[in-house]
């Protein structure tokens, strides 16, 4: 064999190589949206098949087919109660990010206010949300804030934490540059501690967004009152009450719709602020 | 080369002192500084070091002697637990430059905000420095990468950039402390030249802190050698080469004659202790 020939017969190697690893580049691309996709379409299709060969009784297991039905009848009701438990997530997450990162940054910037405050947000953290809830009941006349109280205590906690290692966890060399060029206190915190503390914030809301819903849903279970300003979490029991196990599930398909999308959102808003440096949101190439 | 490098006699080629000459304007001089942690480890013990206008002088030794300490006292990172830093007509916010062995940029934004900083901490707005932003930055030879992110940067242009954010003040003082340490050899002996011949274009003055005797000796007008346990002052050497040095230097006799006096006087400083 000639060097030429060798020459050619590794090129030929190295560019089978190559397109091998660009076919699976483009399969897993693929694969990335068609598999979950065609595993819930599996899904699906097994419960109906569950469903029509066992004869099983709709007020034990109802088809896909007619949970989604009942959700078209049922979208009016539906819809609003959505709205309800939607805006309660919504304003619990928001009054969550600015508590949590209030607090982080007073803790930061106190110790004292850590020492004082510190074992208070522990103790609401680790009690149970239900354990709590009667009380706020009796406390809280206004529905509405009963329910939004209830969801911000569950769901402020990780962005507080986050945030306050966030602040914690600035490179030592630049703390030093920082002081070196005689920054005030003020400076370090807007210049050097929040932009640290961002991927660990973004971290925490992914946590906190999920958090909030349940927070939503479990508090109306607890201290939520019935009627047409309700949200999912009594549609669900009230269609318990009456045996509507369609109207259960059409509820229940709809607080996973809002909970993936919560995710979806925060998991989106994280790529956007961190892609052009952080670690976590940068793609290698392979 | 190098064995007849050793037959010619030392003391020609390298000026020795235990003081160092005084013909150029003090910056700052520190007298009798020592630094104990916790009340027992002494860092640092009976330092003195005068630092002139346009000196280049390297702290050289082995881990623990103290030169890294000696760098953050001058920085005023730390006070000294005894004797005092004085600087010649006092000192202000902008008079220190700082290279550190990590690039230490801000990974969020841009290569001409992080070299804006020192700038933005005193207040001044980014328009107004616009033009020594580039001039810095230019002259490290990163011209056309004022927006790029860090990430996007190699070991050596981060370095390149965490020079320009140091020199771009017109600092009184450069500290560079182990700046070239993790970088390849090629890139290090790259930036050595492009730091001599920077150095040379604005005068700066710098205190180099190493632990590379050959570094040392190419970069340096000044050696500073220590010892560890306790951290101290063993030997100053005088390097008595001009400027500017390029390949040529690093190939002579006269630099190969001062490395070995370098060593000699570091492994006596490492045999003083073992």
């Amino acid at each position: 064999m000639t060097i030429a020939d060798d020459t050619r017969a590794r090129e030929q190697v190295y560019d089978a190589e190559e397109s091998r690893r660009a076919r699976n580049r483009q399969i897993e691309g693929i694969a990335r949206w068609l598999v979950p996709i065609a595993v819930v379409l599996l899904t699906l299709y097994l419960w109906n098949w569950l469903v029509v060969a066992y004869a099983l009784p709709h007020y034990i297991l109802p088809s896909p087919g007619r949970v989604w039905d009942q959700f078209i009848l049922d979208r009016a009701i539906l819809g609003q109660s959505l709205l309800v438990t939607l805006r309660i997530t919504v304003m619990a997450l928001g009054v969550a990010v600015a508590g949590g990162v209030l607090l982080a940054i007073l803790f930061n910037q106190s110790r004292f206010a850590e020492l004082i405050f510190y074992p208070y947000a522990v103790i609401l953290q680790v009690t149970p949300i239900v354990s709590i809830a009667p009380l706020i009941f009796i406390y809280i006349t206004d529905p509405t804030a009963r329910v939004l109280i209830c969801a911000w205590l569950v769901a402020f906690f990780p962005i507080l934490s986050n945030t306050t290692l966030g602040l914690k966890s600035t490179d030592h060399n630049l703390t030093d540059l920082f002081t070196i060029y005689g920054a005030n206190r003020w400076q370090r915190l807007i210049r050097l501690q929040l932009p640290s503390a961002l991927p660990y914030f973004l971290g925490g809301l992914r946590i906190a967004g999920g958090l909030a819903l349940i927070g939503a849903i479990v508090a109306e279970y607890v201290v939520g009152t019935g009627g047409a300003g309700s949200g999912l979490a009594f549609r669900i029991l009230e269609a318990s009450y009456r045996l509507n196990i369609p109207r259960m599930f059409a509820a229940l398909g709809l607080i996973a719709v809002v909970g993936v999308t919560i995710f979806a959102m925060t998991a989106l808003l994280s790529h956007f602020a961190l892609r052009k440096w952080h670690e976590s949101a940068i793609r290698r190439d392979m | 080369m190098p064995r007849r490098c050793l037959a010619i006699p030392m003391t020609d080629l390298v000026h020795r002192t235990t003081l160092p000459l005084g013909h150029r304007p003090n910056v700052l001089e520190m007298a009798g500084i020592a630094k104990v942690f916790n009340g027992n480890v002494t860092a640092l013990k009976n330092m003195s070091l005068r630092v002139n206008e346009g000196d280049f002088v390297s702290l050289l030794g082995p881990s623990g002697c103290g030169k890294s300490t000696a760098l953050r006292l001058i920085a005023g990172l730390m006070s000294p637990t005894v004797g005092r830093i004085l600087w010649q007509g006092g000192q202000s916010k902008g008079d220190i430059g700082v290279v550190f062995q990590e690039p230490t940029l801000m990974p969020w934004t841009t290569v001409e905000k992080n070299v804006y900083l020192p700038f933005r901490l005193r207040g001044q707005s980014f328009a107004a420095v616009k033009d020594k932003i580039d001039e810095a930055l230019e002259l490290v030879g990163l011209a056309n990468f004022h927006h790029a992110y860090p990430r996007e940067l190699s070991g050596g242009m981060k370095m390149r950039v965490s020079i320009a954010r140091a020199l771009v003040t017109n600092p009184r003082l450069i500290l560079m402390d182990e700046p070239f340490a993790a970088l390849d050899e090629i890139t290090r002996q790259k930036l050595n030249n492009d730091l001599l011949a920077l150095k040379a274009k604005i005068g700066c003055t710098v205190i180099f802190v190493t632990h590379s005797v050959f570094e040392s000796v190419f970069l340096s007008d000044r050696i500073i050698v220590m010892a560890a346990r306790p951290g101290r002052v063993v030997e100053e050497i005088t390097v008595d080469a001009p400027y500017p040095r390029d390949m040529a230097f690093r190939t002579s006799a006269n630099y190969a004659a001062h490395t070995q006096v370098v060593s000699q006087a570091l492994l006596h400083a490492i045999g003083e202790v073992a």
